[in-house]
């Protein structure tokens, strides 16, 4: 029954879409910019799905401000100056009110002048390495506070651990995260010689002598964990590779940031159990929102075999708060709802409530888990209540001083607080 | 010292009880059956006091109950609250009793909940399944049981063991057990020095991990001859690693080289012996590991053997497709270089869309046959991964199998006269153009057996033949072209020298040195190491 509406509806929608081009005024424009093909789209077509059902949804209850939500989708391939073309593309020719989108940290970097020069207003849903706040971006995933701070803080308190391997893939992401997470480990305790940090091409797949060096290293008499940012397709022969040479997760925990329900969906989970991976959801968790949001998911996508992931729970949060914004500013005017946005809350997925900061990022909880053979997570550990994300690491001397905060007076996204100055960029 | 914890004491005892008991207690499911429940119905944390439990009232009997909780496969029906095993032959599911193995045919997978388990459950299901199997009656279990009881050796455990000892007859795992008092008397602060660096000294000649971590926490101990002790023998077992671990450094790089060479040789037939700049020669790789995809998917009950169907599968259908390249397009591109490169690296893109389109842009999951999993463990230290090791010796035997097809079949020789002389070979009245097609086909269809192999080692994806392009030109370029044998050891010469650099300089300055070291080497001796001499040459 509910199918039956809900295809009506998109019939509906998408007939409004064709035939009444005339009335395009009349509709709220949502942007989409999620790749549709390329090296991204395994990811990132999810995401846009999840846009559109939240769409259709909220049209279902009315539209906003008694407009119908029309959603404009384009496909930036996976390439990353296309963003910014795109980007532009939707503020200026489509004269969408918002865009949803954006999976690496590089398309961002890439579509964010677009957004400043235009005023656009972007979401992104994606767990990223901070050291950005723009006053056109609101950040839905989580800051390095938010994911991998509380992972190591898990592994150093709840497994004892005394030596960490912080191995990632060479790119931004990883490279800015482990320089987070070793000043951070410094200022902990732990001896530059108990850190070793390796970075490996995209799609390595050679991982005999590094996995064997971590074996070596945790070796040594003092329990020890690997923190991993390795991306993508090299994760499989990476945990294989563990799994043949008899490094089981009790002895060496892997803690992954960037494995998710998506990625171990349709591979095999054997080699993995047991590791461990830091995100804000979980599709396991159980409470009535989450199970609401799984179900309209199955209903939406007619298949009860897809999963559903963090950044998926970040585009729900975010398109929530956005809703709601536009319905308290009145308007969808990008400055009135970019004040209106600080403050709003949403409940989350996976229980308590999320908090848009005044630096543009969430106040969210963080969940370990443990990878289970069906590909689902057991959570073994979740921060007591939420944690704010930090837009600047406290652990990095270039920005500890800084701080993002777009309300009056400050209205600035690198401020330093020691200075008392803003440093002027806009981000 | 290390912690006893009561909770171990009680289960020791429990178990000790039980070991004792064993012959009178004939009908203990019974018992087991509301504990069981208990366990069904039990939160993960909660799970650890309901097994001590289990372990306490029941002995060897219990260990399939264990061990298929281990593995994840204890299932609870809630409707009866009872648990049941799931297993899985041949790609179908069913339930079993874990105690009778009575199969249970009657149940659906919605009436039952899985027992999740974690970490911590696993290492203590671990632990309790070595202490149960102390007392087994074949010495290499007893033997597995001491060394996994090395890391949790607590005062109730040594009791064991030292119950165990004296009685035991097989030296292998009286040794183990021997190593086991050792360290715990080593590690027992009260005891007088010279007994403990008597300990100490014996632990020397083992590898074992814990026996190092154990003499790591020694070299902080309070007495400075321990210390002394501790750090001798500390030197004398790294020493021995040191040795074991240069050899693992050579099999890792062996085992790239096998890959590299895999990956070139089909290559050292199409570029090397018929001059033909092949960009589409790491496609015809991904057909082959794509074809081990769609056998696996044909015979999916018959996974461990589906790598000898996939192998003659690969080698045909990536034959076939070079057969169908050559003909189409190459031969009609004779002596233009240039444009051969520019059309193959076309054909490469036609079939990497090709096979996006057909099998979706997403990695495809090939599974491992259980005989190719796993690794040889020679001692604590070195353990060779079986996948590797059958990879190494596969590649050898495609590279001999290739050289007796070139030196000794007609075919290999109408190969080797059109490459030679292709005027004179033609005037001798050899099918120039037969021949093409053949050395074509034969070149793509090992490099479609590369693929089979390359399918357990990495990912099966539309760009997998783009990884290995580059490998196998600089391999071939390397090796000098036109000559098999110069490729097999240009193969493991990058091979080595890669994995004994990654060490100290990382996996991509590693791979930048290599590169930087061919380029000047081909400025140096621009035909590679093994040019071709003599009237061949040119």
């Amino acid at each position: 029954m509910k199918i039956k509406t809900l295809t009506s509806a998109i019939v509906l929608s998408g007939a409004t879409l064709i035939a009444l081009p005339s009335l395009a005024a009349d509709t709220i424009k949502v942007g989409v910019l999620h790749s549709l093909s390329g090296t991204m789209a395994i990811s990132e077509t999810t995401l846009k799905d999840t846009v559109l059902m939240m769409v259709d949804e909220q049209n279902k209850k009315g539209g906003l401000l008694g407009k119908k939500i029309e959603a404009v989708v384009v496909d930036p391939a996976s390439n990353w100056p296309l963003f910014a073309e795109k980007g532009r593309e939707l503020l200026t020719k489509d004269k969408v009110d918002v865009i949803f989108g954006s999976w690496t940290s590089v398309s961002r970097k890439s579509v964010l002048p677009v957004l400043e020069e235009l005023n656009g207003l972007m979401f992104y849903p994606v767990q990223y390495e901070g050291e950005e706040s723009s006053k056109n971006v609101f950040y839905t995933g989580a800051a390095p506070n938010q994911q991998a701070i509380p992972a190591v803080d898990y592994l150093m308190n709840d497994l004892g651990v005394e030596r960490f391997v912080l191995a990632g893939t060479d790119y931004v992401y990883p490279r800015t995260t482990n320089k987070i997470l070793e000043a951070y480990l410094k200022g902990k305790g732990v001896a530059a010689s108990d850190i070793m940090i390796n970075y490996t091409p995209f799609g390595h797949s050679d991982w005999q002598s590094i996995v064997s060096d971590i074996k070596k290293f945790g070796s040594e008499g003092k329990k020890t964990a690997v923190v991993s940012t390795i991306n993508g397709d090299a994760n499989v022969p990476f945990y294989k590779e563990l799994g043949n040479q008899g490094i089981s997760s009790e002895d060496i925990p892997v803690v992954a940031f960037s494995v998710g329900e998506e990625e171990l969906s349709g591979l095999d989970t054997k080699p993995l159990v047991g590791h461990l991976a830091a995100w804000n959801y979980f599709e396991s968790v159980d409470t009535p929102e989450n199970e609401a949001f799984i179900k309209a998911w199955h209903a939406y996508t007619k298949n009860p075999d897809r999963v559903t992931n963090d950044p998926m729970e970040a585009t729900y949060i975010g398109f929530k708060m956005w809703a709601n914004a536009v319905t308290k500013a009145g308007t969808t005017d990008v400055d009135a709802v970019e004040q209106a946005m600080i403050g709003q809350t949403t409940p989350n997925l996976t229980g308590g409530i999320a908090v848009m900061n005044k630096n543009h990022h969430l106040s969210k909880p963080v969940l370990i888990g443990e990878i289970q053979d069906d590909g689902q997570f057991e959570v073994v550990w979740k921060t007591d209540g939420v944690v704010a994300g930090d837009a600047w690491s406290d652990f990095l001397p270039g920005s500890k001083d800084l701080i993002s905060d777009w309300t009056a007076p400050i209205k600035c996204g690198n401020y330093n607080t020691k200075t008392k100055t803003c440093s002027g960029q806009n981000y | 010292m290390r912690r006893i914890t009561l909770r171990h004491c009680i289960a020791l005892c429990c178990c000790l009880f039980g070991l004792f008991s064993l012959s009178t207690h004939a009908a203990e499911s019974v018992s087991l059956d509301p504990l069981l429940a208990e366990l069904g119905e039990a939160k993960i944390k909660d799970m650890e006091p309901i097994l001590v439990r289990i372990e306490a009232v029941s002995d060897e009997t219990v260990l399939p109950l264990l061990r298929t909780l281990l593995n994840g496969n204890l299932y609870y029906i809630k409707a009866e609250k009872k648990v049941i095993g799931q297993f899985e032959t041949n790609g179908e599911t069913y339930y079993k009793d874990v105690f009778t193995d009575e199969i249970n045919a009657g149940i659906d997978k919605r009436d039952v909940d899985k027992i999740r388990v974690n970490n911590n459950l696993r290492g203590y299901l671990r632990n309790a399944i070595a202490r149960i199997q102390l007392t087994s009656k074949s010495p290499s279990v007893r033997e597995n049981a001491v060394r996994e009881l090395l890391s949790k050796l607590d005062g109730s455990t040594v009791a064991v063991l030292e119950g165990l000892y004296p009685n035991e007859t097989n030296k292998k795992v009286k040794d183990a057990m021997g190593l086991a008092l050792a360290m715990n008397t080593a590690s027992q602060t009260e005891l007088a020095a010279s007994n403990r660096i008597a300990a100490i000294e014996k632990l020397s000649s083992s590898l074992e991990n814990d026996v190092r971590n154990l003499l790591t926490t020694l070299t902080r101990d309070d007495n400075t001859a321990v210390v002394s002790a501790a750090n001798i023998a500390l030197e004398k077992i790294a020493q021995r690693a040191n040795r074991f671990a240069f050899v693992d450094q050579l099999f890792f790089g062996l085992s790239l080289g096998s890959v590299l060479l895999l990956a070139s040789i089909g290559l050292a037939i199409t570029f090397g012996v018929m001059g033909v700049i092949n960009m589409a020669h790491g496609e015809m790789i991904m057909l082959g590991a794509y074809t081990t995809y769609v056998v696996q998917m044909m015979m999916p009950n018959y996974i461990d053997y589906s790598i000898w169907v996939a192998i003659p599968a690969a080698f045909l259908v990536s034959g076939l497709m070079g057969v169908l390249i050559e003909r189409l397009v190459i031969c009609r591109l004779h002596g233009r270089p240039l444009e051969t490169l520019l059309a193959t690296f076309g054909i490469s893109l036609i079939l990497q869309q090709l096979v996006r389109t057909i099998f979706s842009p997403l990695n495809r999951q090939v599974s491992t046959p259980s005989w190719m999993s796993g690794s040889w463990e020679i001692n604590p230290v070195l353990s060779l991964t079986l996948n590797r090791l059958y990879i190494l010796a596969f590649a050898l035997l495609v590279f001999i199998v290739l050289v007796i097809v070139l030196k000794k079949t007609p075919l290999g020789l109408n190969v080797r006269a059109v490459s030679q002389n292709r005027n004179m070979a033609k005037a001798m009245g050899v099918k120039t153009n037969w021949v093409d097609a053949m050395t074509f086909g034969l070149g793509s269809g090992i490099a479609g057996i590369a693929g089979v192999a390359l399918s357990q080692l990495t990912n099966v994806g539309p760009n997998l033949g783009q990884a290995y392009i580059i490998d196998s030109f600089m391999v071939v370029v390397f090796g000098g072209v036109g000559n098999l044998l110069g490729t097999l050891v240009a193969a493991f010469t990058l091979g080595i020298a890669t994995k004994f650099l990654e060490p100290t300089t990382g996996a991509v300055l590693a791979a930048i040195l290599v590169l930087v070291f061919i380029i000047l080497f081909i400025q140096k001796r621009p035909k590679g190491l093994f040019p071709q001499k003599g009237r061949a040459a040119e």
